[in-house]
């Protein structure tokens, strides 16, 4: 047994096609559990008030529009040294939910800066880098959506989440250089003196394992759907030979 | 190498090469800021270190795509691949003809636009020194992104969106290097990570730039 027998599409698939109900039934009760608790079972901040209640969608979506890129990254990868189609179609399907996630991390962190901060937007580096990652998600997949030869997409647009990688990061601390920032430090770091109380963190633990759980339930899917759709291709090809 | 880099130049600067038509775009950029923002000097002054960064990058953006696209239409992009000279001398060199026909000049022009933006005193030496520093990479960065577009038909708008966020570390660092020496502060950090961001771009994405080439002509 080996990792790389997932490589194989029909492996994948039969093996996706059973894995697919759980992890949506455990993103579904993560997510209600979490949301729920945390939304109604918790009480209301000193400075915050009601508003930390978007805590609960705000940090998950933004921990998943990183380890998006990150996923991608490495299947990228993968996908430049073994050369596995799964591996590129899954980079291909994780792309929009990544940038899905940015947008979640962005307009939630809006909303909630508007009472905080008394802004809905201020470039802070937080915001600005998000905002770049954002962008990056969009090159990738116009890039994706703009070259005809499947092989050739996965090629370059692999190379694109490389280079893409080391310059999101560039950005991310030239940014922290460019503005100091309003945004609060880690919420979450391991560090416990940094850390929300536990009242708000166990619901955002949940939440975010919620969000990690649909993250994969989407790239399934995704997957899924690509595969199924590179096999039709593959079908109207041979037809038009035959 | 060398006959490469003297054939891109002649191409470049011979009649429809758009030699200068960067530089067109870069003095425009620095008529139409002012007629947009109001005349008032001391506005001026505090933007123009900005500007001038921003303009220089959007002149260099416009002339990538002819890096490697007329090449890759007429099929000497083909045979630079066939020839005993790596992808990656070969895209390096390229790199370097286009900055000498774009960045260089911009890096010359960039005082005088720097009088008409009321750019302070002390920023000058700064601009230029941070110009000479960053476009370099703006040039490598550049390369990489047109490599990637090379095989579009229409990759002009897709190669803006995928090269701009790649360029956003080095525009920082060198707007706050002309920022900090127009205040009249120090500049060491953002200068020498201006000349990392180079340095690095230089070292690696040649590599990256050559990969994407040789997938284009699969």
């Amino acid at each position: 047994m080996s990792i790389w027998e997932y490589a194989n599409p029909k492996k994948f698939m039969q093996t996706s096609a059973f894995l697919l109900p759980w992890v949506t039934g455990l993103a579904l009760i993560a997510m209600l559990v979490g949301l729920v608790w945390g939304f109604f079972f918790t009480p209301d901040a000193d400075k915050f008030g009601a508003t930390v209640k978007i805590i609960y969608l705000h940090v998950p979506a933004a921990m998943m529009a990183i380890s998006a890129w990150t996923m991608m990254l490495v299947t990228s990868l993968i996908w430049l040294i073994r050369r596995h189609h799964v591996s590129a179609l899954a980079a291909k399907a994780a792309a929009p939910i990544g940038l899905m996630f940015t947008v979640i991390g962005l307009v939630t962190g809006a909303i909630w800066g508007q009472p905080m901060w008394g802004t809905w937007w201020a470039w802070d580096p937080r915001l600005t880098a998000f905002l770049i990652l954002a962008l990056f998600y969009l090159g990738y997949i116009a890039l994706w959506a703009a070259v005809e030869n499947p092989d050739t997409a996965a090629d370059l647009t692999s190379v694109l989440a490389i280079v893409g990688s080391v310059f999101a990061f560039l950005s991310r601390y030239a940014v922290l250089f460019w503005n100091q920032g309003l945004h609060q430090g880690a919420s979450l770091s391991l560090d416990e003196q940094e850390n929300v109380s536990d009242v708000y963190w166990l619901p955002l633990v949940v939440c975010i394992a919620g969000f990690v759980l649909l993250f994969v339930t989407l790239v399934l899917i995704r997957t899924r759907t690509e595969i199924r759709s590179r096999r039709l291709q593959a079908l109207l090809t041979r037809e038009r030979l035959a | 190498m060398i006959a490469l880099l003297f054939r891109d130049l002649r191409l470049a600067v011979r009649a429809g090469g758009g030699f200068g038509l960067g530089l067109a775009f870069f003095l425009l950029v620095a008529v139409i800021v002012p007629l947009g923002v109001g005349p008032e000097p001391a506005t001026l002054a505090r933007i123009a270190p900005g500007i001038l960064w921003v303009g220089a990058l959007l002149s260099c953006l416009l002339s990538l795509d002819r890096i490697f696209a007329l090449d890759f239409e007429d099929g000497s992009l083909d045979l630079l691949a066939t020839s005993p000279l790596p992808m990656e001398g070969a895209v390096a060199v390229k790199a370097l003809a286009h900055w000498l026909v774009t960045g260089l000049p911009l890096v010359l022009a960039a005082p005088v636009l720097g009088v008409l933006l009321n750019l302070p005193l002390p920023g000058y030496p700064w601009l230029v020194i941070s110009l000479a520093l960053g476009t370099p990479a703006l040039s490598i960065i550049g390369a990489f992104g047109a490599a990637l577009t090379v095989g579009l038909k229409r990759g002009g708008l897709l190669m803006s969106l995928l090269v701009l966020p790649l360029y956003m570390p080095t525009l920082i660092f060198g707007a706050e290097v002309v920022k900090r020496g127009a205040a009249g502060m120090t500049v060491a950090t953002p200068l020498a990570l201006l000349a990392a961001i180079t340095a690095g771009a230089l070292a690696l994405l040649p590599f990256a730039a050559a990969a994407a080439i040789r997938v284009n002509l699969r």
